[in-house]
C-alpha cells in the first residue's frame, strides 16, 4: 500500500492516484472532482482535486467528505495552499492531504495551511519530510495551525 | 527604527538554520537544481552570469549604523569589497560563494537582518518613502504600516509559491515618492470624508513587459482591516492569476482580464471569510508598530539663525551651496536637513558602495543622524536627520570619500539595473551606457539648466531599472544576438503616473549619448520660461524628439 505521512508519522493506506478516464472511480482509486460529483451519496466520501479547479464545489458537502487530496503535479504551483487553507476556513474537518511532487521544503507551509497528510509521489522523501514538519518553532501570521497571529500572542 | 524581541530574532535564525539546510542538501546532490531554486531565491539568492548574487532585505530602506558595518565587514570578507543599492531599497551582493552564503545569512542575523523574500515568487520587501518620518507632505510615518505588512509577509505559508512575484509599496504623504502606482499592491494612507485616516488600496499596478498603472479596489479602508485585505486580494491572485505564461502571471494580467469591478468582487467575496478575524490588527499592535518610529531627540534650534548661518556659509563656499542646494531638503523640524548621499559619481556603476564607504558612511550616521541611513529605489541613501550647522562638516568628509556629488533628481543620477555585466536575465549592458551619459553631462551648468530630470535604465524587459517611468526610458533589448537600445520618453512616477512612450526604432550603444543629447536639445528649444523635461513632452507631444532624433541619427 502506498505510504505517507499522517498524524506526524509513516504510515500507509489503500488510496491510490484518481483513474480519470474511467467514467466512476475504480475502488481504491481517489475520485476526480467529476467522479466525485456523480456521487450520489456524498457522505463519507473522497476527492481529489487539481490545480484550477478550485473548491467550489465542494463547498456544499463540505461536512460529508471525508477526505480531500489536493494534487500538486509541479510543487512551484502554489494553489493548492490556498484551496487547503479555505477548506479548513469554511469549516472542512475531514483529511486534508497532499499528493503529488511538492517538496519536504514545503510541508511546513501545507501544515500551517491546514494539510494533516502528504503523500509524496516519490516515496524516499517521507523520512525529509517528517523533518520538515516542524522546521520552524514560531511564525508572524495567523494560519490554521495556530489563527492567532504572533501580535496577538507576544508578550 | 524596528529593533527584534526574541520572538522576530528566534524566526530570523531558525530561517538561517532552515538554508544552512537546504544548501547542505543541494551540494549532497538530495535536492536538485530545480528544486533548490525557489528554495535560494526564497532567500535571496541567485546564480548569476559570474557567480551567485545574494540580495539583503532592507525593510522600507531602514539602516543602523551597526548594521552598515555589518555590511562593509560582509562585502570584505565574503565578497569583493562592494555592495550595490537596488531599486527596491535592498543590498546586493555581486561576488559570494554559495557555500559561504549560509554563514553571510547568520552574520546578518547578528545584526537583525535578512534576505527573506528578496527573490522569488512571494510577497517582496515593502518599500516607502525614503523621507518617512522628516517630510514635510507626512500625512503619518508610514513605516509601522510596512512593518506590520513586513511581518505579515514573512514566511506566509499560503502565498509562498505565487504565479509570480509580488511587490507592495506603501505611500502617506501628498507626493508619491514610493511610486505606488507601479506595483502589485500600492497602499496610500489618506483621510475620508470625516477625516479619519485609512488606506486607498490599489492593485495591478506593475512595470515589466507589459507596464500598467494600478486600478484602485479600495477607496478607502479601516486601518484594522489592512492585513486580511491584503490576504483576501493575495488569494484572488494565488488562485486565479496565470500560470502557464510567465509574461502574463503578474497580478496586473489578472486585473485586467477580468476587469476592475470582477476583480474587487472576487476580493471582496475573500474577504468576506478573514474579516473580523484574529488577523485584525488591534490598537495595541498599531501603538507598538509606532512606539519603534518615535521622533528621534532632535535639538531645539532657532530656525531663523540656523538659516541664515547656512546662507552665509554657501555664500562664502559655492561649492558647498551648490551641494546644500541640490542634495539636501527641507525638514520638518527647524533647523534640519535631509541629506541625500549620491552614489551616482560618474564612473561609479550607480548604486555601488565600497566596503570603507559604508563604514564611513556609519560613522556619519552616527555623528551626524541618530544612527540611522537610509536606501532609496533611486539608489543614492539619505542621513535623514542632519543638523543644519553640522552640514559643512559632513559635507566635507562625503566629498573626501565621493560621495558628494551635486546631482540628485538630475539626469545624471541614473537609475540602472545591474544588466548584462552581471545579471543572467540581461539583453544588454546597462551601467556602461549610464556611464557614458553621466560622462556626457558631467558639465553641471547644463545638467542644472535641464532641470529634474529622472533618467532610468534597464538591461532586459524585468524592468529592475524602472525605465517605464523614467522621463526618459531605455531599455536593452537583444536584436539577433547583438546589444541594442529602445528609448522611450515621458514616464512618471509622481501621483500622475505614466508611462514612457517607445520613440522609435532601437539604437547601438555607442549611439545613445548623441541620442539624449539630441532629445536634451529638442527639449531645450522647445520649452517655455521655466517648464520641466517632463512639463514640456506632456505640451509637445512626441513627434519633435523622433523627429530630431531620427533625422540625426539616420
Amino acid at each position: 500500500m502506498p505510504k505517507l505521512i499522517k498524524q506526524g508519522e509513516i504510515t500507509s493506506d489503500a488510496w491510490l492516484p484518481p483513474a480519470a478516464d474511467a467514467a466512476t472511480a475504480p475502488e481504491f482509486h481517489l475520485p476526480t472532482l467529476g467522479q466525485w460529483q456523480d456521487l450520489a451519496d456524498k457522505t463519507g466520501s473522497a476527492v481529489q482535486i487539481e490545480p484550477g479547479d478550485g473548491i467550489a464545489e465542494l463547498l456544499p458537502a463540505l461536512d460529508a467528505i471525508g477526505l480531500v487530496a489536493v494534487h500538486f503535479p509541479l510543487f512551484t504551483d502554489g494553489r493548492g495552499f490556498s484551496y487547503g487553507r479555505e477548506l479548513r476556513q469554511r469549516g472542512y474537518r475531514g483529511e486534508l492531504r497532499a499528493v503529488g511532487t511538492f517538496l519536504p521544503d514545503q510541508l511546513h507551509y501545507l501544515r500551517r495551511c491546514g494539510f494533516d497528510a502528504f503523500q509524496f509521489s516519490d516515496e524516499s522523501r517521507l523520512e525529509e519530510g517528517l523533518r520538515q514538519l516542524d522546521i520552524f518553532s514560531e511564525h508572524y501570521q495567523g494560519a490554521i495551525d495556530e489563527p492567532q497571529p504572533l501580535f496577538r500572542r507576544r508578550h | 527604527m524596528y529593533l527584534y524581541d526574541q520572538y522576530d530574532q528566534r524566526i530570523v535564525d531558525e530561517r538561517v538554520a532552515q538554508f544552512r539546510d537546504q544548501t547542505r542538501r543541494f551540494l549532497a546532490g538530495e535536492l536538485t537544481a530545480a528544486e533548490f531554486l525557489p528554495l535560494r531565491l526564497q532567500n535571496g539568492l541567485y546564480v548569476q552570469r559570474l557567480a551567485p548574487m545574494l540580495r539583503i532585505a532592507v525593510p522600507y530602506g531602514l539602516l543602523s549604523s551597526a548594521q552598515l558595518r555589518k555590511l562593509a565587514h560582509i562585502t570584505r570578507h565574503y565578497d569583493k569589497g562592494y555592495a550595490h543599492v537596488s531599486t527596491r531599497q535592498n543590498i546586493q551582493l555581486n561576488w559570494p560563494q554559495l557555500e559561504e552564503v549560509p554563514e553571510i545569512l547568520a552574520e546578518l542575523a547578528g545584526v537583525q537582518m535578512h534576505a527573506i523574500q528578496t527573490s522569488g515568487n512571494c510577497i517582496r520587501n515593502t518599500t516607502t518613502d525614503q523621507f518617512a518620518g522628516v517630510a514635510a507632505d507626512e500625512r503619518e510615518d508610514p513605516r509601522p504600516w510596512c512593518e506590520i505588512i513586513r511581518q505579515w509577509s514573512t514566511l506566509h505559508p499560503e502565498f509562498a509559491f505565487l504565479p509570480r512575484k509580488f511587490k507592495i509599496a506603501v505611500c502617506a504623504s501628498e507626493q508619491d515618492r514610493a511610486a505606488i502606482h507601479a506595483h502589485d499592491i500600492g497602499v496610500e494612507l489618506l483621510a475620508n470624508a470625516a477625516g479619519e485616516y485609512g488606506f486607498k488600496v490599489l492593485a495591478g499596478g506593475g512595470l515589466g513587459r507589459t507596464p500598467v498603472i494600478g486600478s484602485v479596489i479600495s477607496e478607502w479602508l479601516e486601518k484594522r482591516h489592512l492585513l486580511t485585505y491584503l490576504e483576501a486580494i493575495l488569494r484572488v491572485y494565488n488562485q486565479y492569476g496565470r500560470r502557464d505564461n510567465k509574461y502574463k502571471a503578474r497580478i496586473k494580467i489578472l486585473v485586467k482580464a477580468m476587469g476592475v469591478e470582477a476583480f474587487r468582487e472576487a476580493v471582496e467575496r475573500e474577504w468576506a471569510l478573514v474579516k473580523d478575524g484574529p488577523s485584525t490588527l488591534t490598537d495595541e499592535e498599531i501603538a507598538r508598530a509606532k512606539s519603534f518610529f518615535t521622533e528621534p531627540p532632535y535639538v531645539q534650534l532657532d530656525a531663523g539663525a540656523s538659516a541664515a548661518a547656512l546662507q552665509a556659509r554657501c555664500t562664502a563656499d559655492p561649492i558647498f551651496g551648490n551641494w546644500v542646494a541640490r542634495n539636501t531638503l527641507a525638514h520638518r523640524v527647524p533647523g534640519y536637513r535631509a541629506v541625500t548621499i549620491s552614489l551616482k559619481a560618474t564612473g561609479n556603476a550607480p548604486g555601488d558602495v565600497t566596503d570603507s564607504q559604508l563604514e564611513l558612511l556609519a560613522d556619519l550616521a552616527d555623528s551626524f543622524s541618530f544612527g540611522e541611513l537610509r536606501t532609496t529605489h533611486q539608489q543614492n541613501m539619505v542621513l535623514a536627520d542632519v543638523e543644519a550647522s553640522a552640514l559643512y562638516t559632513l559635507w566635507q568628509q562625503l566629498q573626501g570619500a565621493g560621495l558628494a556629488t551635486p546631482n540628485i533628481g538630475y539626469i545624471t543620477d541614473v537609475i540602472c539595473c545591474p544588466g548584462g555585466d552581471y545579471c543572467s536575465l540581461a539583453n544588454a549592458k546597462s551601467i556602461p551606457v549610464a556611464e557614458a551619459i553621466q560622462a556626457r553631462f558631467e558639465d553641471l551648468d547644463y545638467l542644472y539648466d535641464l532641470g529634474p530630470l529622472e533618467l532610468n535604465i534597464s538591461g532586459c524587459m524585468n524592468a529592475c531599472g524602472h525605465h517605464h517611468i523614467g522621463h526618459i526610458g531605455i531599455l536593452g533589448v537583444d536584436k539577433k544576438g547583438a546589444e541594442f537600445y529602445q528609448v522611450s520618453l515621458g514616464g512618471s512616477q509622481s501621483k500622475e503616473a505614466a508611462i514612457g512612450k517607445i520613440l522609435g526604432p532601437s539604437f547601438s550603444q555607442e549611439d545613445i549619448p548623441d541620442v539624449v543629447e539630441n532629445i536634451l536639445d529638442t527639449f531645450v528649444s522647445l520649452r517655455q520660461e521655466e517648464e520641466t523635461f517632463l512639463q514640456t513632452y506632456n505640451r509637445v507631444g512626441i513627434e519633435p524628439f523622433k523627429e530630431r532624433v531620427y533625422a540625426k541619427t539616420h
